[in-house]
């Protein structure tokens, strides 16, 4: 028994999912340990970002049961909430292949709008707020104060006051996360983090990983096309094609195996199985 | 068109073809517009050609494209520049003084011979040239003296102050001289233009923050007339009990509206929005019992002073008898021109507040990106039926506000038009701004309403001319100048809700409209 299987935060087992004939994730069981940095890597199409959008909710998988276990043991059946409460009661954030931010709104408030529903309540459902009742003051001082905490984390203190859609591009990658860290997750799943960084950037967000992995204590779900980015950074790895998992393991393991090889450079799949057996 | 800097040759001559393409396409576009004339003859219509006034509109169009081609668009040095620099800091070099200065001049000199030879026209066109170039360099000088000012802020504060004192200062100044104003006029035409300030203002809540298209707001504001119509005339509850209710009422059927079309967005919100606009007006227009359809509902009452009626005769304490003033109509209307003043301060208040809290943002995240705030646990569903609820509930407050006014409502006043209007405001003004949303209204419904009382565009058109009948058409102009100059709105950029350091503007190209 393997590490992750132990204390899992995330357990997914016999997802499907279809889209009309197209079966784009076939029966999928895997589990995401608590503190790990897990990735799901695979060619082009392999349903990566399905799994993803099953795991957050946007979409239905047509069959089978994903499991988040909060530390104190509540388990909350994702399949059945709906995307929102993934976040807000799940506590499981993500960020988007293509970059989702609020373009228009300040770096600050893009991270402000992280935090609603707990400012909201601050608020008294807004009723409160607009006839001065309530702590909403303290509480949005606080929400200022775990933004500039992640801010700083992500090296856009200065640029707290600038429109996001400003932001170079690597920047706006690191902004999301910190927004995504804001809404207090305790699953964080990135989809492709690395897409579009250049060497330094990557590594850059490889080190900021690891801090948030470290200080924390969250696990990390990681979607990454460039296999060489994931073996350096993640304890655990999950390896799709066409819609079904052929590999699970570490990354010594996984790098080692003939299907992934295989996957991943194209030999036939007799050459493969034949060599397996072998 | 030819490069700026060519010889004169080629640039004439591309100047005229270019002008000559444009008179061709304003002849095929004004041939059956203007070229003819349907008339109602003893045999039916009959089709009056009307060569002059074709060749006329073509002739203006080919010389105003050759002059705009020569002295603008291909000219070294564009006439246009020194005007263009009025309302910027650049600094004026001699040649821009040199035109200011002839513009001036030629002015001046138009305006004391048309004065002599009485030729109104050219008066009115050399007055409106002084009057903005005089304007122009009132404000350079301004700026150049006072570089730092907060200009906006004192527009804004400005404006407020006018807002408040202008109806109480002229009544004083009537009352104190005599002068003959026509303050009833002045008075129902601001009433009007604050009507559709607080309109403008509400709908900006919806379309402007939460980014949903809505092209049916007049359904709330009908509701809001028609729920205090109904429990005044049935009920005999008063104005004040009923603002609240009628608000209420209207935001329920925000919440109503809001429900079915959740999942649309775009163009197909707007659909379905148009679609409840329309269905609340047949309704109201159908259902006889209740509503008494087309006839419409009258004798609502007017809002009471503190339990005090405006009313001239002394059954029990009236406003003036209490006071101890003489009987003035034009009290009932002060105040009924302060409550929509207060009314307005309020959905402004509410809105400018409720921007800075959790939920206006979520309204604004929203907008810029649905899917993102639903990954960060914002429950899109009820932010968008807040922000419907909240739009409507103002709505609904003007509506009463409308009903009481009145006196009678009818279903007559709540057509797709008024929807029409109130959004144009909300996109000419710049989509969120609530100063530009205020700007447009006062210039689109008071300064349309000004053009009935000038004299000088009769004399220019002829004296059956009424400026009122053009109302659409300069709507039509308006909104495409605006959409060609400014295609954000008057007032685009956005101010940020809350800052670290130092609040900085957002540029509106960065700003999304919202999908729905």
């Amino acid at each position: 028994m393997t590490s992750w299987n132990k204390d899992p935060v995330l357990t997914v087992e016999h997802l499907t999912m279809r889209f009309g004939g197209l079966v784009a994730i076939d029966d999928i069981s895997f589990a995401v340990g608590r503190h790990d940095i897990t990735a799901l890597i695979g060619p082009n199409g392999a349903g990566k970002t399905t799994v993803f959008n099953c795991i957050t909710g946007f979409y239905k998988p047509t069959e089978g049961m994903i499991t988040l276990t909060a530390p104190d043991g509540e388990r909350f059946y994702l399949e059945r909430l709906t995307d929102h409460d993934i976040n807000a009661e799940a506590r499981v954030a993500r960020t988007f292949q293509n970059i989702r931010l609020f373009p228009g709104m300040t770096v600050l408030e893009n991270l402000m709008v992280a935090q609603h529903n707990e400012l909201h309540r601050a608020t008294n459902f807004t009723v409160g707020a607009l006839l001065g009742l309530g702590n909403f003051a303290r509480a949005e001082s606080q929400a200022v104060d775990l933004s500039r905490y992640w801010l700083d984390r992500v090296g856009l203190l200065s640029r707290a006051d600038e429109a996001a859609g400003d932001l170079p591009y690597g920047d706006q990658r690191r902004l999301e996360i910190a927004r995504a860290m804001c809404t207090k997750p305790l699953l964080l799943c990135l989809d492709e983090p690395a897409a579009g960084l250049n060497a330094r950037e990557s590594d850059g967000l490889n080190a900021l990983l690891y801090k948030i992995r470290e200080t924390e204590k969250i696990a990390i779900f990681l979607i990454e096309h460039d296999m060489s980015v994931v073996m350096r950074i993640s304890d655990h790895i999950i390896v799709l094609d066409y819609g079904k998992k052929i590999a699970d393991g570490t990354p010594k393991h996984v790098r080692d195996d003939p299907l992934v090889i295989a996957a991943y450079l194209g030999v036939p799949e007799d050459d493969v199985t034949g060599e397996a057996k072998a | 068109m030819a490069e700026p800097g060519k010889p004169l040759g080629l640039r004439l001559k591309s100047a005229l073809s270019d002008s000559l393409l444009t008179a061709i396409i304003a002849f095929a576009l004004f041939s059956l517009v203007l070229g003819l004339r349907t008339e109602d003859g003893v045999t039916g219509l009959t089709l009056h050609p009307r060569p002059q006034l074709l060749a006329i509109a073509v002739g203006v169009v080919f010389a105003g494209r050759l002059l705009l081609n020569l002295f603008v668009w291909q000219a070294q040095y564009p006439l246009t520049t020194p005007f263009a620099k009025l309302f910027t800091r650049e600094p004026f070099d001699e040649r821009d003084k040199t035109v200011l200065g002839a513009t001036a001049a030629l002015g001046v000199v138009v305006f004391i011979v048309s004065a002599v030879f009485d030729a109104p026209a050219f008066e009115l066109i050399a007055a409106a040239v002084l009057i903005f170039v005089g304007f122009g360099v009132l404000r350079r000088a301004i700026v150049h003296f006072f570089p730092d000012l907060p200009y906006a802020h004192i527009f804004i504060v400005g404006g407020i102050l006018f807002a408040i004192f202008f109806p109480l200062t002229s009544y004083a100044l009537e009352k104190a001289f005599h002068l003959g104003l026509p303050l009833r006029y002045w008075f129902d035409l601001s009433i009007l233009v604050l009507t559709y300030v607080m309109l403008g203002w509400g709908l900006n809540i919806v379309v402007g923050l939460a980014g949903l298209l809505d092209l049916g707001y007049v359904a709330f504001y009908a509701v809001g007339a028609y729920t205090f119509a109904l429990l005044a005339t049935h009920f005999g509850l008063g104005f004040w009990i009923c603002l609240p209710i009628a608000g209420v009422a209207a935001a329920l059927w925000g919440v109503i509206l809001g429900f079915p079309v959740l999942r649309l967005r775009g163009d197909y919100l707007a659909i379905v929005t148009l679609a409840f606009g329309e269905i609340i007006r047949i309704v109201l227009l159908n259902w006889t019992e209740v509503t008494n359809g087309p006839n419409g509902i009258s004798g609502i009452p007017k809002p009471t002073f503190f339990g005090l009626p405006f009313s001239p005769f002394a059954d029990g304490t009236t406003f003036s008898s209490f006071f101890g003033l003489k009987y003035d109509a034009l009290h009932g209307i002060i105040f009924l021109y302060y409550v929509i003043l207060a009314l307005a301060f309020l959905t402004n208040l509410v809105t400018l507040r409720m921007r800075r809290l959790p939920i206006g943002r979520a309204w604004e995240a929203m907008r810029e990106d649905e899917i993102a705030c639903r990954s960060l646990g914002i429950n899109t569903t009820i932010t968008k039926l807040t922000a419907f609820a909240t739009g409507a509930l103002f709505g609904g407050l003007a509506g009463c506000f409308f009903a009481t006014r009145q006196g009678f409502v009818s279903p007559e006043s709540f057509s797709f038009i008024e929807s029409a209007i109130i959004l144009s405001i909300v996109v000419l003004g710049g989509m969120g701004s609530q100063l530009g949303v205020a700007i447009a209204a006062v210039v689109m419904v008071g300064g349309f309403e000004a053009l009935r009382h000038t004299e000088g565009l009769q004399s220019i058109f002829g004296a059956g001319f009424d400026p009122a009948l053009y109302r659409m058409l300069l709507f039509g102009i308006a909104m495409v100048g605006i959409m060609v100059w400014r295609p954000r709105g008057l007032i685009a950029s956005r101010s940020p809700t809350i800052a670290l350091n130092e609040a900085k503007t957002v540029s509106a190209d960065l700003v999304r409209q919202g999908r729905g």
